[in-house]
């Protein structure tokens, strides 16, 4: 993966030549701010663009050091396996990190999905049915392991949870 | 999905602090305050709580039955309440497993360790009797005896290393890389792995393979996997497209993409075919031209109708000589043998072209089940049911899409998707009216009747146009007209099945919008299947035809080149066909709708449409694989040129697609209808001529042969005339090609093994249905527990 790691590198230090150095071998402690991560071609249009920064950065704030960058970039690949990606997703999708996609995580899943065109009453019918259809032990919320039964049904999950670098 | 409703507790502000402190590492310091607390309790309470339990108990199923009621109040315990027992049964709570997993770096270092260390314990799979309904095992098998959760986050890393040491390394691969920790930790597991690999060595696993095999196995995939990553790594640079396909998903997404991905493949395939015929038919030939010189100079026009110059060269079968080439036994005539000169090989002419077809088409046959295979395996689910709604709103979103108007449009398409979902589940609620019922029946009906009289037509005039043309040719013949004229005439044909192709799948188009089907993905599968229709029984009566020769190719003396240059034709033709549609259906479309109707709406990229005409244009190539062995590389140009084409034409005139598309399962459908009608009739086609029918007398590889196969025949007797001890050739010829009990055999154990699939996947279905109903037990465990929790604190409290 010595060339996938060389781009990711490049691409890296383009957001901010002056900040990186080009010799990485004594660990400099180098962390780029989130505002320079959200500017990138591939993300600067995602609705979900900080919440995958701050799941991917250390310290959950969207500043993100190499290491960050490579992961991030590695599991929206097209090689990471189904699992990594359900995992991830399910901490993107989980806005107020409890790990369960509540009800208010999925009503601002679905509003940024839809732009706010939705009216609440859609939002509120469209969160209910996800709800029902997906939880499995009937605790009102989506667990990782429920999130992870719904993504093996879909098989178009692999295609569309990557971003082409 | 049970019909118990919801249980929601609230954290309260103290304990989510204590949680802060208590969770990172010390789960097992929960796990064991959890267990002292019940036993404690139930001691305490047993009596008490009998008849408490009891009369739950009879609740239960009270409660259970109605279905589809909102939240009982009696099981949100301390809704506006704070019951002071709460707070330590809630920090319990909080702590649970299936809370805390995907948390802290410890967590998941213990729940892989236990994963790894079951994949190690299991030697094979569990038996289906062993899971009956009563049984209520645990789903989560914690190890309690070596429990790393009370390890530090060093110590559970090195019990990991340790585990993952006794995988398998394909196995260990590929733990380490659905691992979902960050970059730094996976490089601290490495470099532990390392240290405790380094000092044992190479020293064979207790629980591996016994066999010297299975451990090769291991380092071959291993060593291979390498090996492709290296080659995946290197492919970036290498590959021509990716920038384009970059921008093309970016604008249009996934399911526009797996159009060009789809070109790619055919592209590949037509490479590989083309490389192997290259190097082992037309190379050669070139390099030995026959005696027969090419009488007609080069006009233009044979790019177009492929006769004149083309006819005698490199091109159709006419060419090949069957002879062998550079054989020594012909070279001298004296006797004498020169041992200066270089050692000529002969190479048997007719041998080689029928090996070499073979070949290709057994090795395309092969990857193509292949990718069918991976294909199949991606995109269909046992046991998938409703679900879509959930689905649509956690992978619609294509995270490909960057451009900031291609993202307002797929904002808009998923909430229109959203609302159409909503408005469905209502309508099922209420169904149609025995009218509306019946009108929809109708609607359907007529629409059926219509495209199927529409394909019988097209066939019954193509068929009535052959013999048309061919009585037109022979007077033309008769009269010694002209050269354009006799070469428009060839063109007639192509020209009005292209043309026929193109009106009818419009018109299918138009008959779907009318039809209004509910579901988007049906109206996209009852097209592919008219459309099919067409376009197989078209080319179906062709082959008739030509098979045949009563109308078609009928005076030549070289009916395989004039087949051959039929089907030049036909792809020349099919290619200007869809330049022509692009060009009218998508760059004056947009035109008009733009300048005249001063409209912003741009046509959408027909992907099913145009993913048939590539199939059928791979069916013409595989059907004059035979009769043209360079018919690949005209397929090679034309997807190139096609590619660059439609990508422009792509990125001027369209828009992104507004239906759901689902990309995978429409790949595999695609790829399934490349398999079966298009190839499995090529190879029909190309078998039945191999084996019966006769070749042309004059020209060819096969001349004077009873049929093409009978060439093998030959050489075989020539190999036991040569060389006796070769008996094992024509036995296997003998009893295995040409005997039907082995062909019967074959299909029988591939019908068997079709069976045991199946029954397979039945058997992973019931499993499913009794794991679900485990999951709801246990939910229903988990209510029962916490219910008795609280009961316990209250009497705690009320005793205190």
């Amino acid at each position: 993966l010595r060339g996938l790691n060389d781009l990711l590198f490049y691409r890296y230090r383009d957001l901010a030549p002056q900040l990186v150095p080009l010799d990485y071998t004594d660990k400099p402690d180098v962390t780029l701010p989130y505002e320079l991560i959200g500017s990138m071609p591939e993300l600067k249009d995602n609705p979900f663009r900080q919440r995958i920064a701050e799941v991917f950065s250390e310290d959950g704030d969207g500043n993100m050091t190499l290491d960050d960058f490579l992961d991030m970039f590695s599991v929206l690949s097209e090689m990471a396996p189904r699992d990594l990606k359900a995992y991830y997703a399910f901490k993107i999708y989980d806005f107020n990190n409890d790990d369960y996609i509540c009800k208010s995580d999925l009503e601002k899943t679905v509003n940024k999905l839809t732009r706010n065109e939705l009216t609440p009453e859609e939002v509120r019918l469209v969160c209910e049915k996800v709800i029902y259809e997906a939880d499995l032990d009937n605790d009102g919320k989506l667990s990782l392991e429920d999130f992870q039964h719904m993504i093996i049904r879909a098989p178009d999950f692999l295609s569309t949870f990557h971003i082409r670098i | 999905m049970s019909q118990l409703p919801p249980i929601t507790l609230h954290i309260s502000e103290d304990t989510g602090s204590d949680n802060q402190e208590l969770s990172p590492d010390n789960e097992g310091a929960m796990h064991t305050s959890f267990r002292e607390l019940i036993q404690e309790q139930s001691i305490l309470a047993e009596a008490s709580t009998e008849l408490e339990l009891q009369e739950r108990g009879r609740g239960h199923p009270a409660h259970l039955a109605p279905p589809d009621t909102s939240a009982f109040a009696w099981l949100e315990p301390g809704q506006g309440e704070q019951h002071p027992g709460d707070s330590t049964t809630l920090r319990i709570l909080a702590s649970m497993p299936s809370r805390t997993i995907g948390r802290s770096r410890g967590a998941i270092i213990s729940q892989y360790y236990n994963r790894t260390a079951r994949l190690r314990r299991r030697r094979s799979r569990p038996s289906l009797q062993q899971l009956s309904r009563t049984a209520r095992p645990s789903l989560r098998q914690y190890d309690l005896e070596s429990d790393p959760a009370r390890a530090t986050l060093q110590d559970k890393r090195s019990l990991l290393a340790k585990e993952l040491l006794s995988l398998s390394p394909s196995q260990r691969s590929h733990m380490l890389l659905s691992l979902p920790l960050c970059l730094a930790e996976k490089r601290a597991l490495w470099r532990e792995l390392d240290e405790q690999r380094s000092p044992l060595g190479l020293r064979p696993h207790p629980t591996a393979a016994p066999s010297p095999c299975g451990w090769c196995k291991d380092y071959i995939t291993l060593g291979c996997r390498h090996l492709w990553y290296r080659l995946l790594a290197l492919l970036p640079a290498a590959q021509p497209w990716h920038y384009a396909l970059k921008q093309i998903s970016g604008r249009f997404g996934s399911s526009v993409l797996s159009y060009f991905l789809f070109l790619k493949t055919l592209l590949m395939f037509n490479v590989f075919s083309l490389l192997i015929l290259l190097v082992f038919v037309v190379a050669l030939q070139a390099a030995y031209p026959p005696a027969k010189a090419n009488q007609q100079p080069f006009a233009g026009f044979e790019l177009l109708t492929g006769a004149g110059y083309f006819t005698h060269s490199l091109l159709y079968y006419g060419y090949y000589s069957n002879i062998t080439l550079n054989d020594p036994s012909a070279s001298s005539l004296s006797g004498s043998v020169a041992h200066s000169a270089p050692p000529r090989l002969p190479y048997n002419m007719p041998l080689a072209y029928l090996f070499t077809v073979g070949v290709s088409f057994f090795a395309t046959c092969i990857l193509l089940v292949y990718s069918m295979y991976r294909s199949f395996g991606e995109s269909y689910r046992v046991g998938s049911s409703a679900g879509d709604l959930a689905i649509k709103v956690f992978c619609a979103w294509d995270f490909k899409v960057v451009q900031r108007r291609s993202v307002k449009l797929q904002c808009e398409n998923i909430c229109t998707q959203l609302k159409e979902l909503l408005a469905e589940r209502r309508s099922r609620s209420c169904p149609l009216s025995l009218c509306q019922r019946l009108g929809r029946v109708a609607v359907l009906l007529l629409a059926w009747v219509l495209s199927l009289g529409t394909v019988l037509g097209c066939v019954v005039a193509v068929h009535y146009l052959l013999e048309h043309m061919h009585v037109v040719q022979q007077e033309h013949r008769a009269l010694a007209g002209s050269t354009w004229q006799r070469e428009g005439i060839l063109l007639v044909l192509p020209l009005t099945v292209s043309l026929l192709n193109t009106l009818m799948s419009h018109l299918y188009n138009l008959l779907a919008i009318c039809e209004r089907q509910d579901s988007p993905a049906v109206e996209v599968y009852v097209a592919i299947c008219r459309n099919l229709l067409l376009k197989m029984l078209v080319l179906g009566l062709l082959c008739y035809h030509w098979l045949s020769r009563r109308v078609v190719c009928s005076d030549e003396e070289c009916w395989e080149t004039c087949v051959g240059q039929d089907l030049y034709r036909f792809m020349v033709m099919d290619f200007v066909f869809t330049l022509l549609d692009t060009i009218f259906g998508e760059l004056v479309f947009r035109l008009i709708s733009e300048k005249r109707l001063k409209r912003k709406q741009r046509p959408e990229f027909d992907i099913a449409r145009n993913v048939l005409e590539l199939i059928y244009g791979q069916t013409l190539t595989w059907l004059g694989v035979l009769f043209a062995p360079l018919l690949p590389a005209v397929q090679v140009l034309k997807l190139l040129l096609l590619f660059y084409i439609k990508k422009t034409s792509l990125m001027q005139n369209c828009q992104a697609p507004s239906k759901p598309w689902q990309a995978s399962r429409m790949s595999t459908v695609f790829i399934t209808l490349l398999c079966f009608p298009s190839f499995l009739g090529a190879a029909v086609f190309i078998s039945y001529i191999i084996w019966s029918v006769k070749p042309s007398e004059t020209c060819g590889p096969f001349q004077g042969l009873e049929t093409i196969y009978k060439s093998v025949n030959v050489w075989a007797k020539l190999m036991e005339k040569s060389s006796p001890n070769i008996t094992w050739l024509t036995w296997i010829q003998q009893y295995l090609v040409e005997n039907t009990f082995f062909l019967f055999f074959v299909s029988g154990v591939l019908l068997a093994m079709t069976y045991c699939h199946i029954q397979v996947v039945k058997g992973q279905r019931r499993i499913i249905c009794l794991l679900k109903e485990q999951i709801a037990n246990e939910g229903e465990d988990k209510i029962f527990l916490i219910e008795k929790l609280h009961c316990i604190y209250q009497q705690k409290e009320e005793r205190a």
